[in-house]
């Protein structure tokens, strides 16, 4: 699986990607600056956490407009994979490749500490090798995570089986004491219509390693790298080959 | 002017109103907090820099799912 990690002015959590994809699972990486106008030949494409442009005017608002996602955009019209986390999630809403918006925490906080997850689907390259019903744990690290859309857009999204990840106690269960942001319906990801779209708010890249204690995120780039040896996404590296 | 929608909860708003009673400001109802921009452009006619300025609020300067936006135009001094 060849990856592409995308580094815009403000990007922090690019190296950790970079790190579990190239060291801990041995996969070529590619660092694709802002600027840059060509997604090379990646089967994936990552949108890591940060503070892209400082977050001026919405997180996420300035860097959907910058050169890169143009090619992220072709990448992803032609079935190509995209992974977006945290603010990589928030400049996919801003681009538009997502449905929503996101709104500051309902506590007014930036929350940093570990949240439970559920996965709602399993046919999706990013979470095949995972159950239906899978609660992972992973860290948070936002003040901007609350995810809205109007009522009959939510509805719409349920309908097609976007939501792909819910904020769930650690049994499981929906609560709203576990909702670290107020997002509605408990949604922590998202993926578009075709599913080759996610993006989720919770880091997976700084839980894949058992140093670190927690390997919960291993599960989205395990899948990843079975989906793509699946073929998924193969197209698109194909058409940029 | 970009504003919260009013069916979107504004916590910052929320927030603001409290410590403004706290303060004693006792009258009052409710606080949105917004931002406002002042853009410096050219135009051949007023119709003309709303069209822009449209355009503006549409494609950057607010989220049509989160806030709502309008503007005043002012002629700058030739």
């Amino acid at each position: 699986m060849r990856a592409g990690v995308v580094v815009f002015p403000g990007s922090n959590c690019d190296h950790d990607v970079y790190h579990v994809l190239a060291h801990v699972l041995a996969q070529p990486v590619d660092w694709l600056w802002h600027e840059s106008s060509d997604a090379g030949g990646c089967d994936l494409i990552v949108l890591p956490g940060g503070f892209s442009y400082g977050d001026y005017l919405r997180a996420g608002a300035m860097a959907a407009l910058s050169p890169v996602m143009a090619a992220v955009r072709r990448h992803a019209d032609r079935g190509g994979l995209v992974l977006g986390i945290c603010n990589g999630f928030q400049i996919l809403l801003e681009s538009g490749l997502l449905p929503g918006a996101m709104l500051r925490n309902r506590d007014l906080r930036f929350s940093s500490r570990d949240v439970h997850v559920r996965v709602e689907r399993n046919d999706l390259p990013f979470t095949r090798c995972c159950e239906v019903g899978q609660v992972l744990r992973m860290p948070i690290a936002h003040a901007e995570g609350n995810y809205v859309h109007s009522e009959a857009e939510l509805d719409r999204l349920e309908a097609n089986r976007q939501v792909v990840f819910t904020y769930v106690d650690p049994r499981g269960a929906l609560d709203d004491a576990a909702n670290p942001n107020g997002s509605a319906r408990a949604i922590a990801g998202i993926c578009n219509e075709a599913g080759n779209v996610c993006a989720l708010m919770p880091h997976p890249e700084r839980a894949a390693e058992a140093v670190l204690g927690n390997v919960a995120g291993l599960w989205l780039f395990q899948s990843l790298l079975a989906g793509v040896a699946a073929g998924v996404g193969a197209g698109a590296a194909e058409v940029l080959r | 002017m970009v504003y919260p929608r009013r069916e979107i909860l504004d916590p910052q708003g929320k927030a603001i109103a409290s410590a403004l009673s706290r303060l004693g400001f006792a009258t009052v109802e409710a606080v949105r907090a917004g931002k406002s921009f002042e853009v410096e452009l050219r135009a051949d006619d007023q119709a003309g820099a709303e069209h822009i300025l449209s355009d503006m609020g549409r494609r950057l300067l607010a989220n049509p799912i989160t806030e709502d936006f309008w503007f005043e135009l002012e002629e700058a001094e030739p």
